[in-house]
C-alpha cells in the first residue's frame, strides 16, 4: 500500500531528476560540444581531474580551473554566515511576533511579503538601492559622508549577498518556528511561573527543546537554500567584485550556458562533484539532529 | 483600439491556425531580441510582407537576449530551433545556420551588399553560403560629454589624438566638474579589443591561428588597469562582476557622470532619446595607439535556421527584409548603422533623430572605413566568443587585485586554448 | 496562552515593559526594512525613464513642469534659476547653448535672460509615468501571458500538493521495506537545484515532446523535496491513535489518507500552497529554456524581454515587475488569513 502512495511521486522524481543526474554523469565522463550523449567522445576522469588539479586545494588561484574553487569556498562562506543570521533573526523574529501584540497579523504578513518575490525582482530592488546613485548612498550623502561604492567593494558584496538572502527568505523560516512556538502548551510555562525559574533559563531549558524540530526543519531547509544559491546573489553582484561572491552554483551555470563553449562534460563533474558533498552533508546533519533530539 | 493590439499577439496565431487548413498557409518563426524599438519596426514590417504574400504567416518571438544567447544554441543543438533567428554570436551559431543561396532570387545581390558581413556567418573554409543579412552593424566608439568640457573650460582633444590625451584631458575635465567618471569603457570584449589593436594587438599568428597575448595587447591591458589604479576609470564596470558579464555605463553617462564614454553606435537611439537637452553629446573617432585609430565592427544578423521546413519561405522573407527600401526604413526608424553596403554607401536619412543624433551616426558610419584588418578578422573569427571571455574575465579579476597582469595573462591563453580544443573534440 | 505568557510574565499588567517598547520598536523596524524596498518599487515604476537616474532620487515620480508662453508654438521647460543679485525666480528655458541658457520670464515674455545652466534648477511636479505600463502592455499579448501563468501555477500547485502529500503519508504513517531508501531518494533530491541539471532535463522533455507546451514547465517542478519534507515533518505530528481507531472501523487506507490526514494536515498544505504558487509564478530561468514561442510564454518570459544584449529598458522592466507582483500579493493577502486561522488552530489543540 505504501508504495502505491509513493509511485507517483518517484515517477517524477525518476524522470525529471535521476534520469537527469543518470545524463549528468554520462556528461562528466565525455567531452567536446555535443549535447546528445551518444555524440560525445569518451574522456574518462578527464572532467574530474581536470577540475581537481590544483598546487594546492587552500589556495583558489593555484588550481587550474581556478573558479571553481573560488566559488566552493565563497559558497562555504556565505552558507555559513547567512544560515547563522537566518536562524538568529527568525528566532527573534518569531519570539517576537508570539507576544502579545496588536496588528500581529500585519506584521506577520510583513516579514513574509519579500517571500513571494522572485530572486530576479528581490535582487533588482536591491541592486537599485544599493547602486552608486541609489536610495542608500542617496542618504549616506545627505548625512554628509561618501558614497560608498556597496557592490565594488568584496566586503560589501558579500555583505548584502547575505543580507538580501536573509531578508528575502525569512519570513517563511519564523512563520516555521511561530508555529512551533505556539503549539508549545502553555500550561509548561505556567508551571515554569510558579517555580519563579528565571526567563532565560525557561527560554534555555523548556521552549527550545520543544521548539527542536521545527528548528531542524529550518536549519535543513535553510542550508539546502543557501548552498543552492544562485540568481539572487547573481543578479545582484554577478559573482563580483573580481569573484568574491561567484557561488558554485552560479560556476556550473557559467560553465553550462554562458561561454560560447558550452562545456556540458565540466559543468556535469563539477554538479556531480557539488552533489556528493551535500548529500553527505544532509546525511551527517540529520544523524547529528536526530541523536541530539532522541 | 488598444485591446485589439494586445490581443494581436494570440490573434495572430489563432488565425494563422484557421487559415492554414484553408489556404495550406505556412507559419513561419521569428525568435528576435530588442535592445531598443527594432522589434516595433520589425513588427510593422512583417505585417507589410504578410499583406504581400498571403500564403506567409510570420511570428515574431521576443525573447529576452540571455535567450539568444544562452538557450538558443542548446534548443538548436536539439533540432526545437525556430525558422530564422536574430543572432549576435555569428561565428558560434554559424553551424546551424540555412544556406539560403539555392533559393534566393538574386544572391548577387547579398554578395554585393553584405559580402564582407557574410565572412562573418561562414564556418572556416566555407566561402560561399548566405544565412541571412545584418540587422545592425555596430562600431564601437566613444562619446564625450561636450558640456562638461565647456563647463570645465578644457580644450576637447582633435580627431587624430592618442588614448593617452583623451585620459589626461577627461581626467581634467572630471576634476574640474567632479564627474565620478572620466573614462568609462563597457565591460565587453569588442570595446577592449577596440583599445588593444589600436595598441598593436595582432591576435593572430602567421598561421592564422589565435596568440592573444602580445605586446600591443599588453600595451593595452596595462593602460585599462593603469587607469583603473590612478582613478581614470571605476571599478565599477570592470571589476565588478565575474566572468564574462557585460557591464555598460549608458546610465551614467546619460546622467552626465561619464566625460568619455568608449561604447559604440547602438547607443545613439536612447542617447537622443532621454538625454533631450540636458547636455550635449557627440561621438568622436576612435581616439588613436601606435598601431592605428581602428574601432571594432559587431553586428546582429537575421539569418535562416537550418531545421527549418520552408527554406523557400525563409528565403523569401529574408530577400523582402533585405531589400534596399525595406532595410534602409528598418536601419533608419532603429537607429542603426546599416549593415548594408549599398545603403551605407548612399547613407541614410535619420528622420527621427535630432541632430546630435544625427551626427553621432555620421561619426560612426564614417569610422568604417577606418577599421584594421585585424579588426575585422577577429570579428570574422569563429571562437572570438572564447577570446572576449577569457579576456574581460581573467582582466577583470586583475582589476579587482585577485591576480596580477601577468598571471591573468597567462590564464588568458591557457583559457583560449583549452575551450577551442574542447570545442574541436569530436 | 503561550509563550506571550513568558514574555509578559513580570510585567505590570496595566503599564508598558520595556520588552514591549523593544519589541514593537523592532517590528516598526521591520517595516521599513522589509516594506520599503517594495514600496521604493512600485514608486521607481511610476517614473519616466529620464528621472529613474537622477541622483539623489526623488522619492515621488516626479516631472517636469512645463508652461505654454505666448510666441512659442512649444510648451517650454519651466526652471527656478538664481538670478545674479542672489534672488530666484521661476523661468521657462527657450533654448539652451553650450553652458549657457536662453530664458524667458512665463508672465512676461518680453523678459529674456541668459542664465549660466548650473544657475537652474529644474521646478517638478508629481505626476505618473503610466507609459511604463500602458506601452508594453499594448506591444504584447499580455492576456495570454497572464492565461499562460496563471494554468502553470494552478495545475502545477494541484499535481504538487496531491503527489507531495501523498508520498509524505507513506513516508510518515507506514512502516515498510525500502522506506530509508525513498527517504534518502527525497533528502537526496532536496540537494540538487534545477539549475545544475538543465540540459539534461531539456534533453528528457525534448525526448518526451513536450517542448512548447505548459506541460514542460509544469511537470518537471512538480514532485518538489522540500514539499515531501515539509509534509512529512507536520504528518509525524498527527496523533496516531486517530489513525489505529481509524483502521479499527475498517476505513480504507485511501479513505485515512483523504479524509483524516489531510483536513489535519492543511497548515502545512497551506504553507506548501503558497510557496508552490510562488515558484511556478515565478519561475524564469527554465521556461526561458523550454518555452520559445509566444503563444505559450509565461509573463516573466514575456515581459523580460526588455532585457537587451546591450540595454535594459529600466522603466519597462520595473512596470513589468510590478505587473507580475500584483497576483502573488492579491493571492497571499487572500491565503495569509487562511494560514492565520490554520496556524492558530494547531496552536489552540
Amino acid at each position: 500500500m505504501p508504495y502505491i502512495f509513493l509511485l507517483p511521486n518517484l515517477l517524477f522524481f525518476g524522470l525529471f531528476v535521476f534520469v537527469p543526474i543518470a545524463i549528468n554523469f554520462v556528461y562528466s565522463i565525455t567531452g567536446g560540444p555535443a549535447l546528445f550523449p551518444s555524440d560525445r567522445p569518451y574522456v574518462g576522469a578527464g572532467q574530474y581531474t581536470y577540475l581537481f588539479e590544483c598546487g594546492s586545494y587552500v589556495d583558489p588561484s593555484t588550481c587550474r580551473e581556478d573558479h571553481f574553487w573560488r566559488g566552493v569556498y565563497n559558497t562555504l562562506f556565505f552558507t555559513f554566515f547567512q544560515v547563522a543570521t537566518m536562524v538568529g533573526l527568525s528566532l527573534l523574529t518569531a519570539i517576537v511576533l508570539n507576544m502579545k501584540i496588536r496588528g500581529r497579523g500585519f506584521f506577520r504578513a510583513v516579514y513574509f511579503f519579500p517571500v513571494l518575490l522572485s530572486p530576479v525582482v528581490v535582487a533588482l530592488i536591491w541592486k537599485w538601492i544599493l547602486q552608486r546613485d541609489g536610495l542608500l548612498n542617496a542618504a549616506i550623502t545627505g548625512l554628509g559622508s561618501d558614497r560608498i561604492l556597496f557592490l565594488a567593494e568584496p566586503g560589501w558584496a558579500m555583505f548584502w549577498a547575505i543580507f538580501v538572502s536573509v531578508w528575502a527568505h525569512m519570513g517563511f523560516y519564523t512563520l516555521i518556528l511561530l508555529a512551533g512556538l505556539q503549539a508549545i502548551p502553555s500550561d509548561i510555562y505556567e508551571a515554569a511561573e510558579m517555580d519563579a525559574t528565571p526567563r532565560w533559563r525557561v527560554f534555555w531549558r523548556l521552549t527550545l527543546p520543544l521548539l527542536w524540530p521545527n528548528l531542524i526543519v529550518v536549519v535543513v531547509l535553510s542550508l539546502i537554500r543557501a548552498v543552492q544559491t544562485f540568481d539572487e546573489v547573481f543578479v545582484l553582484t554577478g559573482g563580483g567584485p573580481g569573484t568574491s561572491t561567484l557561488m558554485v552554483v552560479q560556476y556550473i551555470y557559467e560553465t553550462a550556458f554562458s561561454n560560447q563553449v558550452q562545456n556540458f562534460g565540466l559543468a556535469a563533474a563539477a554538479s556531480l562533484v557539488l552533489g556528493i558533498v551535500l548529500f553527505a552533508l544532509t546525511l551527517a546533519q540529520l544523524a547529528f539532529t536526530q541523536r541530539k533530539s532522541s | 483600439m488598444k485591446t485589439t493590439k494586445m490581443l494581436l499577439g494570440c490573434a495572430l496565431f489563432a488565425v494563422g491556425l484557421g487559415m492554414s487548413q484553408a489556404y495550406a498557409q505556412t507559419t513561419l518563426r521569428m525568435t528576435w531580441y530588442s535592445d531598443g524599438n527594432e522589434g516595433e519596426v520589425m513588427t510593422d514590417l512583417l505585417r507589410r510582407f504578410e499583406e504581400q504574400n498571403k500564403d506567409i504567416k510570420v511570428v515574431l518571438d521576443q525573447v529576452p537576449f540571455k535567450a539568444i544567447n544562452e538557450n538558443l544554441p542548446v534548443q538548436l543543438a536539439a533540432g526545437q530551433g525556430p525558422d530564422l533567428a536574430r543572432v549576435a554570436d555569428l561565428g558560434g551559431v554559424a553551424r546551424y545556420m540555412l544556406d539560403l543561396r539555392p533559393h534566393l532570387k538574386d544572391p548577387a545581390y547579398f554578395e554585393t551588399n553584405f559580402g564582407p558581413f557574410l565572412e562573418w556567418m561562414r564556418l572556416p573554409g566555407d566561402s560561399s553560403s548566405i544565412p541571412g543579412y545584418m540587422t545592425q552593424l555596430t562600431l564601437t566608439g566613444p562619446f564625450v560629454n561636450k558640456t562638461l568640457f565647456e563647463q570645465a573650460n578644457v580644450q576637447m582633444p582633435g580627431p587624430k589624438a592618442t588614448w593617452e590625451e583623451w585620459a589626461t584631458a577627461a581626467k581634467n575635465v572630471a576634476a574640474k566638474v567632479q564627474a565620478p567618471f572620466p573614462i568609462a569603457i563597457d565591460r565587453s570584449g569588442h570595446r577592449f579589443f577596440s583599445l588593444a589593436i589600436t595598441q598593436g594587438a595582432k591576435l593572430f599568428d602567421d598561421k592564422g591561428e589565435p596568440a592573444v597575448v602580445d605586446e600591443g595587447f599588453k600595451r593595452g591591458a596595462q593602460l585599462v588597469f593603469d587607469w583603473h589604479k590612478n582613478g581614470v576609470m571605476s571599478k565599477e564596470l570592470w571589476g565588478s562582476v565575474a566572468g564574462s558579464a557585460y557591464r555598460g555605463a549608458n546610465d551614467e553617462f546619460k546622467n552626465a557622470q561619464v566625460v568619455l564614454y568608449e561604447s559604440g553606435s547602438w547607443q545613439i537611439g536612447q542617447f537622443d532619446k532621454t538625454i533631450g537637452d540636458a547636455f550635449d553629446w557627440v561621438a568622436v573617432p576612435t581616439p588613436c595607439g601606435p598601431a592605428n585609430c581602428s574601432g571594432m565592427p559587431g553586428g546582429a544578423a537575421l539569418v535562416g535556421i537550418k531545421t527549418t521546413q520552408h527554406p523557400k519561405e525563409v528565403a523569401r522573407l529574408i530577400e523582402y527584409l533585405a531589400s534596399e527600401n525595406v532595410a534602409a526604413e528598418f536601419y533608419e526608424r532603429s537607429l542603426f548603422v546599416p549593415g548594408h553596403l549599398g545603403l551605407a554607401k548612399k547613407g541614410l536619412e535619420y528622420k527621427s533623430a535630432s541632430p546630435q543624433g544625427k551626427a553621432a551616426l555620421k561619426v560612426f558610419s564614417e569610422g568604417v572605413s577606418q577599421l584594421s584588418p585585424v579588426a575585422n578578422k577577429l570579428q570574422g573569427y569563429v571562437h572570438n566568443r572564447v577570446i572576449f571571455n577569457a579576456v574581460i574575465s581573467r582582466l577583470g579579476q586583475a582589476i579587482a587585485g585577485e591576480s596580477s597582469l601577468d598571471e591573468a595573462y597567462k590564464r588568458i591563453e591557457a583559457d583560449v586554448q583549452q575551450q577551442i580544443a574542447e570545442r574541436t573534440k569530436k | 496562552m503561550n509563550l506571550s505568557r513568558l514574555v509578559t510574565a513580570r510585567r505590570n499588567p496595566k503599564g508598558w515593559h520595556w520588552t514591549d517598547v523593544a519589541a514593537y520598536a523592532y517590528l516598526l523596524l521591520g517595516v521599513v526594512l522589509m516594506f520599503g524596498p517594495v514600496l521604493w518599487l512600485v514608486l521607481s515604476s511610476f517614473k519616466t525613464q529620464a528621472s529613474l537616474l537622477e541622483f539623489p532620487p526623488s522619492l515621488l515620480p516626479l516631472s517636469q513642469k512645463e508652461v505654454t508662453v505666448p510666441g512659442y508654438p512649444q510648451p517650454l521647460l519651466l526652471f527656478k534659476v538664481t538670478m545674479e543679485d542672489g534672488t530666484t525666480r521661476e523661468l521657462a528655458q527657450i533654448r539652451r547653448v553650450g553652458v549657457q541658457a536662453q530664458m524667458i520670464n512665463p508672465a512676461d515674455p518680453s523678459q529674456q535672460f541668459r542664465v549660466a545652466i548650473d544657475k537652474r534648477t529644474p521646478v517638478r511636479e508629481f505626476s505618473l509615468a503610466t507609459k511604463n505600463y500602458t506601452e508594453p502592455l499594448e506591444r504584447f499579448a499580455f492576456p495570454r501571458f497572464l492565461a499562460n501563468s496563471v494554468i502553470v501555477t494552478v495545475v502545477a500547485t494541484l499535481i504538487t500538493l496531491l503527489i507531495n502529500s501523498m508520498a509524505a503519508y507513506a513516508l510518515s504513517i507506514y512502516e515498510f521495506k525500502g522506506k530509508n531508501a525513498a527517504m534518502l531518494m527525497v533528502i537526496g533530491t532536496l540537494m540538487i537545484p534545477i539549475t545544475i541539471i538543465l540540459v539534461p532535463v531539456y534533453l528528457v522533455v525534448t525526448k518526451l515532446g513536450l517542448v512548447n507546451s505548459l506541460w514542460a514547465v509544469i511537470l518537471p517542478g512538480a514532485a518538489t523535496p522540500t514539499g515531501v519534507f515539509l509534509l512529512r515533518q507536520y504528518m509525524l505530528t498527527l496523533p496516531r491513535d486517530l489513525i489505529e481507531a481509524a483502521r479499527m472501523d475498517k476505513a480504507s487506507e485511501w479513505q485515512i489518507y483523504w479524509r483524516i490526514v489531510m483536513p489535519l494536515t492543511l497548515p502545512a498544505l497551506a504553507v506548501l500552497t503558497i510557496f508552490s504558487i510562488m515558484w511556478r509564478w515565478n519561475e524564469f530561468l527554465w521556461p526561458l529554456a523550454v518555452l520559445t514561442k509566444t503563444e505559450v510564454y509565461t509573463l516573466q518570459i514575456g515581459l523580460n524581454a526588455f532585457q537587451g544584449e546591450l540595454q535594459t529598458q529600466w522603466q519597462y522592466l520595473l512596470a513589468m515587475t510590478v505587473m507580475t507582483l500584483t497576483p502573488v500579493a492579491v493571492v497571499f493577502v487572500f491565503l495569509q488569513r487562511f494560514i492565520t486561522t490554520g496556524i492558530a488552530n494547531t496552536g489552540m489543540k
